[in-house]
């Protein structure tokens, strides 16, 4: 997308009326998290509806959410946002110089991923799946949509790292990196507080 | 395909050599807006015929249950619960959204905001193969085992969500898919049409520079957006319910059904606006031009529009009343639908306001939107009787709901992109449509429309029920006066169907006889008209730069009653 906006406006001088306010690959993106903001917030409203009118919560005879080890994963998604935020002053500075917190943002945000699966695996051995009680598919279905989120955003942040080595990363393609990933380290915590508390 | 879209920049000699580009680059795998803008029409209008087709099978067992309908045969209970629900969610999901979002916005925002096209073509262009193919799955629903869903438009568990109800185990999922896709359709559309609102106007445009269509379109993308999540939400839940047994709207189970409604219908409000914002932009361009005078209060009515959108977000329960929802809640929602009158009444007026003093003429494409403004008056004004939960305990389910919402959708879809097409035809064909077959087309089509569905107001206060297959094994359904009005609306119906050929053959024979159009033939003001008709790919050789707003119509002082957009002084 980035590649398709400087090529197109490359012949003509920018238009409208002067300025764009945000690059447009950035706006896009920005618009399309608007989206997924909602859709997230419609499974955790969901959730909270069904929760609020259950007779009795959790469900009998299932597992109990491991609060205490959900939070030092949340602690290492956060910490993947802060090194995102390095990045991208250093970025601004000296593009040369945002590679290592890029790095440091995809590692910590791929040992969250490989956390939460490991998480995953334990609660199905102990008993909770997606059919065994409304807890279990909502906890599936959210969590696995976010680590899919997650999965793709970490996709974005390698290939901007890989393009900054080799040496031509397109601002706005940071940009829709940048966006995409606050989103999904954004998110999680509320998830983290609506699903597991 | 960069060099594509490069020379879709470029001016001058990079026009020659499209010249060159084969039928499949050209009009099946073409980026250009104005392109998929009529992939997106044609689509939508044979999906109408398809609709139409449906509505006409299921009347025609209303009128004369258990007779033979020509064209169909007899018309079983499944096959009417398949026909009523693919119809309503075809003229919605598959006739309006493309027409009016898709259509109408794709061909007109880079044309009346000056620019080459929009930001981004490519996922442009896979927008409309999105949406095919959307088209395409939901077809295939109609022939698996089961046959197409058949548990109304609005999709309720748990007649949605097990196959022991809805007998349509394969059809009731496919036709969610169906569903999404097209909202995926929808919302790469949605972004190109914001960004390029945002990023690509004309040197000079600002934003209160932007044609009234231009708006509506944008404001209903962001509606669309803000609204589609949690239906999206909701029918990923469905379909695990239907697919791998998850219990999420299984009472049983520890699930609520009543939450799907919540989902569905908190998207499904906003969408009403989604469908009515593109039309009320269309009608103000239209009535602009015909009566010769500026929009009236034009920033106000960007203000109604935008409160229209927001309060759009807090009237869904008022289709729940009776689902059981807290009384103290249906009071709530009671007050915020009549709220929510209020800016959809003050646009009524906007329109009113405009016509009033204007020097009117009556071509097609004014007495559409006149009809229009009359029409919807109708839809709107029930609308509060059904509104008011205390009177909707009375109304819901019946008939008189079924024409609350036609007097809104039909003037939406239907008279609203008749209007929008025949306006804006010599543009896009560069050639113009027969007056006299336009004005038959029309009076015969509103006539008809009135009678099908006024009679069904009446069925509905006398306590028809929507969807139900064959009256007559109620005796109470089945009186003389009921049968008598069934009947009426049928005819009409039919009648109303088959004045289409005249439309069609207007446009058939338009498209060669027709009067060649000019650039400019209404005398109009936004962009779009500055271009040749109809406008080569790259729109305008030199771009244009814009000097005042859109409506600059009899202005004291100037000898020609119009003042174009790009004209300096
Ligand atoms: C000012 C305006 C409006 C008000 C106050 C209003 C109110 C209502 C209410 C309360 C219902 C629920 C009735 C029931 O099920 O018992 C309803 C149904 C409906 N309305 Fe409206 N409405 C308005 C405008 C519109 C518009 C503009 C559209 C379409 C573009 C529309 C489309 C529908 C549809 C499709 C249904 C029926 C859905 C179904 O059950 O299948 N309405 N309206
Ligand atoms: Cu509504």
């Amino acid at each position: 997308m980035g590649a398709t906006t400087t090529l197109h406006a490359l012949p003509r001088p920018p238009q409208s009326g002067g300025a764009q306010l945000v690059p447009s690959a950035v706006m896009a993106m920005l618009i399309f998290v608007v989206t997924e903001i909602m859709l997230f917030a419609g499974f955790v409203s969901a959730f909270t509806i069904m929760r609020r009118s259950a007779l009795v919560w959790p469900p009998p005879g299932q597992p109990r959410l491991p609060v205490m080890e959900t939070a030092a994963n949340t602690a290492l998604l956060l910490a993947s946002g802060v090194t995102l935020v390095i990045a991208h002053r250093a970025f601004r500075r000296h593009a040369p110089d945002a590679r290592t917190p890029l790095l440091a943002t995809l590692l910590l945000g791929s040992a969250f991923v490989v956390l939460q699966g490991r998480e995953w695996v334990q609660l199905l051995a102990a008993g909770l799946t997606m059919t065994s009680s409304t807890l279990g598919s909502f906890f599936y279905l959210v969590v696995g949509l976010h680590a899919l989120h997650a999965v793709v955003a970490l996709g974005l942040v390698a290939s901007a790292w890989s393009r900054l080595r080799r040496g031509f990363l397109a601002r706005s393609f940071f940009g829709v990196t940048e966006v995409f990933w606050y989103f999904v380290v954004g998110i999680w915590p509320l998830l983290y507080w609506r699903l597991y508390l | 395909m960069a060099t594509q879209t490069m020379t879709a920049g470029a001016a001058g000699e990079a026009h020659a050599a499209h010249a060159e580009q084969t039928f499949w680059q050209r009009y099946v795998f073409s980026t250009d807006h104005k392109t998929i803008a009529m992939q997106y029409l044609f689509t939508g209008m044979a999906m109408a015929v398809l609709g139409g087709f449906f509505s006409y099978v299921f009347r025609m067992q209303m009128a004369y249950p258990g007779a033979e309908v020509p064209f169909w045969g007899i018309v079983t209970p499944a096959a009417y619960n398949t026909l009523i629900t693919n119809h309503g969610a075809i003229m919605i999901f598959w006739v309006a959204m493309p027409v009016l979002i898709a259509a109408f916005g794709n061909y007109l925002i880079p044309l009346m905001l000056g620019c080459d096209d929009m930001v981004f073509p490519r996922l442009n262009r896979l927008s409309y193969q999105i949406f095919l193919l959307s088209v395409l799955v939901l077809f295939s629903s109609f022939f698996v085992k089961g046959g197409g869903f058949g548990g109304a438009w609005t999709v309720y568990p748990p007649l949605s969500s097990k196959a022991e109800y809805n007998l349509t185990p394969g059809g009731s999922t496919i036709f969610l898919i169906a569903v999404a896709l097209e909202f995926v359709a929808f919302l790469m559309g949605g972004i190109n049409f914001i960004t390029t609102a945002m990023n690509s106007r004309a040197p000079g445009m600002k934003m209160y520079d932007i044609p009234m269509v231009v708006w509506t379109i944008v404001l209903a993308s962001i509606l669309f957006m803000g609204s589609v999540g949690p239906l999206v939400a909701g029918a990923v839940m469905l379909i695990f319910d239907q697919t791998i047994g998850t219990a999420f709207f299984d009472p049983n189970r520890g699930g609520d059904p009543i939450l799907w409604q919540h989902l569905f219908w908190f998207f499904g409000h906003p969408e009403v606006y989604v469908v009515l914002l593109p039309a009320l932009g269309i009608v103000a361009e239209i009535i602009t031009v015909f009566s010769r005078k500026k929009l009236f209060a034009y920033r106000t009515a960007i203000y109604v529009a935008i409160a229209t959108c927001v309060l759009s977000f807090t009237v869904w329960a008022h289709h729940q009343f009776i689902a059981g929802i807290d009384p103290r809640m249906a009071n709530i929602f009671t007050v915020t639908t009549l709220l929510i009158s209020v800016p959809v009444a003050q646009m009524m007026l906007v329109y009113i306001a405009t016509l009033y003093g204007g020097s009117i003429t009556f071509t097609t494409p004014m007495l559409w939107a006149l009809g229009f403004i009359a029409t919807f008056l109708l839809g709107g004004v029930t609308g509060i009787f059904l509104g008011t939960a205390g009177s909707d305990i009375y109304f819901h389910d019946t008939y008189f709901v079924l024409a609350h919402f036609h007097y809104t959708f039909y003037p939406i879809a239907i008279i609203g992109s008749f209007a929008g097409f025949t306006f804006w035809f010599p543009k896009m064909f560069g050639r113009m449509l027969n007056e006299t077959l336009g004005k038959i087309h029309f009076w015969v089509t509103i006539t008809a429309f009135s009678g099908t569905f006024l009679p069904l107001f009446v069925t509905g206060i006398l306590g028809d029920n929507r969807r139900i297959p064959d009256h007559r094994i109620y005796p109470e359904l089945d009186t003389p006066m009921l049968n008598g009005l069934r009947e009426f609306a049928t005819i009409s119906m039919v009648i109303m169907l088959l004045v289409q050929f005249v439309f069609v053959f207007n446009v058939v024979w338009s498209l060669r006889r027709g009067k060649k159009a000019g650039k400019n033939p209404w005398k109009a003001n936004t962009l779009e008209w500055t271009a040749d008709s109809p406008p080569p790919h790259g729109n305008w050789k030199d771009l244009p730069r814009v000097y005042r707003g859109p409506y600059e119509y009899s202005v004291p002082g100037r000898s020609e009653d119009y003042w174009p957009q790009d004209v300096p002084n």
